[in-house]
């Protein structure tokens, strides 16, 4: 997809009037943040699995140089190839090669964030191999020609007409008058119009969850079985995966999983959880017969170091969108980077670089939400403020915001002004607020009082308050 | 510069270290040595026959369906029962697992047994599943010419019989009965973790079971 970040506004006051967008994001609030609860609720260990996650993580990044070269060893070992690939340019040449030398004609594709930041499927199609999405969301959006508004619920987007309405414009082949309102018909359709696509592709594509560095296996998490059908019945088999997906061994992977799924969808585990360790061996009746990864740096080597480390920690739950009021607001495609919520305002400037993508670390409103529910315990509102003072440093951040940042700096670093300011700007301020106790528009505030009123300032500053209940704290004693 | 010299001199110039120092070296080996297992969770620490009712359990809050038998010989007359509950033909897909060649399949006249990997025609299949896990009701299957992986995903049910004396705790206890039969560092081509039948919530979330997968699951343990 085109970096489309700086017109974020914009995309959200878009989003915002869009009724269908509104009507399906309510899913998100609905089908995400209840199932999570419960399942941590179940685990009383939930908490301290996920200090350990964190602490994997934290000790596969210190060491990231010398697993991935044990990985590589094992993957080797096992008969598969390891290719390295420093940008998005190099993963997509690498695997068009790969397909091309195996005379791919199609390839189907398993749900993968990782193809869609290296914009695989455009260069596959461009070359004349035509991918095929499985996943049923990633297959909605494909037909459509839009791209994920959400990273394990790609079509989350959509309302069930609209899937309706594709299907009977793709399928054709189909009898008209078939009955598609209920989305189990739906989903019984897609499985059987994919079916054949599964036997007929060449190359099957997937990401990975993990890749484990004791064994060279690398392992997907799924719910529908896409994923496997793609790896098992393809010839060859491609999995293209970031450098941070290592971890150590099968118990750390098995402390990660514990979070993962219960973070992302609210399941114990998820349905399938394969181990995939390189090609058919001599006796095996199925499975593919070549096995590639592909690794992928693309930006990630240059964080590591950097106060945006803890980012690589992350195991791409979607949990931190889910329970975010921006993203629930606004959905995922009016980010316009191919991660959206919380997670993508923190990575993708560091892939894409700040000047292009300033919003959306500014699109949040730092309720901490998304770091409280993060399994692997990311300080995401930290980073994103990060992100906002490398933005004023380099003079990227707008005009009127910085002269408000400025003047606000101004009366904070002279407290005795500020409170003067202030003890005189509240009753101003409390007095314009009228009987309804609201304001309504207000000089140099037009952009806030435009969507909102303000509340009148009621009683006392919060300055005042505070130092009155210090001394009757003090006065009784404690 | 080969992409794997570039990338991996790019990590350890951001982590400022020159190469693979001896210190780093020795936490990496101690760790793919010693395996350290974390925190399990205690919901699965439990004698034998509890972590069996658990893993019945798990698995049938996860939408599989589970049945008991008391000895290899009766798996037959189960899986027919079960075709026959669901109007399914009288037809399987099965590897060639040797746990199952005596599983009373001479007993059911009438029930024919295809061998070998999927060819995407079934209706049902039927695998001996290494091990199952009472934590969160899952098996695991192993792949090879005893339990083909297509068995696993092609058919629209899938019939897993699994010994009750293979029913462990947790994950962790899975990845020791590997490293026993497998030895250290090694895996089957692949080892696929399955709880319950597949779903997608692709559509509003609204969860409907029999996605690309397996429709339904019916698992057969085996005391």
């Amino acid at each position: 997809m085109q970096l489309a970040a700086k017109h974020f506004k914009a995309s959200a006051s878009k989003a915002l009037l869009d009724a269908q967008l509104q009507k399906a994001l309510g899913n998100v609030e609905k089908g995400f943040i209840g199932k999570r609860q419960k399942a941590a609720d179940a685990l009383p260990e939930f908490d301290a699995l996920r200090d350990n996650a964190r602490d994997i993580k934290n000790h596969v990044l210190a060491h990231l140089d010398l697993y991935l070269e044990e990985y590589e060893r094992n993957v080797v070992a096992a008969g598969g190839h390891v290719h390295w690939a420093e940008t998005a340019e190099d993963a997509r040449r690498i695997v068009l090669d790969i397909c091309q030398k195996a005379n791919a004609r199609t390839v189907t594709k398993g749900k993968s964030m990782i193809t869609e930041e290296i914009a695989l499927n455009d260069h596959l199609t461009a070359n004349g191999i035509e991918p095929v999405e499985t996943d049923l969301g990633e297959y909605i959006i494909q037909l459509r020609g839009e791209y994920p508004s959400h990273i394990i619920a790609p079509a989350v987007h959509l309302n069930k007409d609209q899937v309706e309405g594709d299907f009977r414009r793709v399928h054709t082949h189909l009898p008209e008058g078939r009955d598609l309102s209920e989305p189990v018909a739906l989903l019984s359709e897609a499985r059987e119009v994919l079916r054949k696509r599964y036997f007929a592709a060449d190359v099957g594509i997937t990401g990975a969850n993990f890749l484990i560095a004791e064994t060279g296996t690398s392992v997907i998490v799924t719910n529908e079985g896409n994923g496997d059908l793609t790896q098992t019945l393809g010839k060859v088999h491609v999995v293209v995966a970031s450098i941070e997906k290592i971890v150590p061994t099968l118990e750390d992977t098995a402390q990660i999983l514990r979070v993962l799924a219960r973070s992302a969808t609210g399941q114990d585990m998820s349905v399938y959880t394969t181990f995939s360790t390189g090609p058919k061996r001599p006796d095996d009746p199925d499975g593919p017969g070549e096995y590639h990864v592909v690794l992928l740096d693309n930006g990630r080597s240059a964080m590591l170091g950097t106060e945006y480390q803890d980012m690589l920690r992350c195991i791409r739950c979607g949990a931190c969108m889910n329970h975010c009021p921006v993203y629930h607001a606004v959905g995922g495609h009016a980010y316009g980077s191919v991660y959206p919520g919380p997670m993508g305002a923190v990575l993708t400037p560091s892939l894409n670089g700040i000047e292009e993508t300033g919003q959306l670390p500014n699109a949040s409103t730092f309720c901490g939400r998304c770091e409280a529910v993060c399994p692997m315990r990311i300080p995401l509102p930290k980073m994103m403020r990060h992100w906002r003072e490398r933005e004023f440093e380099r003079n990227l951040t707008p005009l009127t915001s910085r002269y408000g940042i400025r003047a606000w700096a101004f009366f904070a670093k002279r407290p005795r002004l500020y409170r003067l300011a202030v003890s005189f700007g509240m009753p101003v301020l409390s007095l314009l607020g009228g009987k309804s106790r609201r304001l309504h528009s207000l000089p140099f505030a037009g952009g806030w009082t435009r969507h909102r009123d303000l509340p009148a300032p009621e009683g006392r500053t919060f300055l005042q308050e505070w130092a009155q209940r210090e001394a009757l704290k003090q006065g009784s004693g404690h | 510069m080969s992409g794997r010299d570039t990338v991996l001199g790019k990590i350890r110039a951001s982590m400022r270290v020159s190469g693979p120092d001896a210190e780093r070296k020795a936490a990496v080996a101690s760790r793919l040595r010693d395996t350290p297992t974390g925190v399990i969770p205690a919901r699965a620490d439990l004698p034998a026959a509890g972590q069996q009712e658990l893993f019945c359990a798990m698995a049938a809050q996860f939408g599989a369906s589970v049945a008991r038998v008391n000895d290899y010989r009766e798996v037959a007359a189960e899986v027919s029962a079960y075709l026959r509950a669901h109007n399914l033909p009288a037809e399987i897909r099965i590897g060639a697992d040797p746990r199952l060649k005596d599983a009373g399949w001479d007993l059911e006249k009438n029930l024919e047994l295809r061998h070998g990997a999927s060819d995407g025609g079934d209706l049902a299949g039927v695998s001996h599943a290494m091990a199952g896990i009472a934590e969160t009701g899952t098996l695991a299957l192993l792949s090879g010419p005893d339990n083909p992986t297509t068995i696993n995903f092609l058919p629209e049910h899938h019939i897993v019989v699994l010994r009750e004396s293979d029913i462990k705790g947790d994950m962790e206890s899975v990845w020791a009965m590997l490293r026993e039969q497998k030895g250290k560092g090694v895996m089957p081509r692949a080892l696929n973790l399955v709880t319950g039948p597949s779903r997608s919530g692709d559509i509003e979330q609204t969860i409907i079971l029999g996605a690309h997968g397996p429709r339904a699951l019916h698992i057969v343990v085996v005391a």
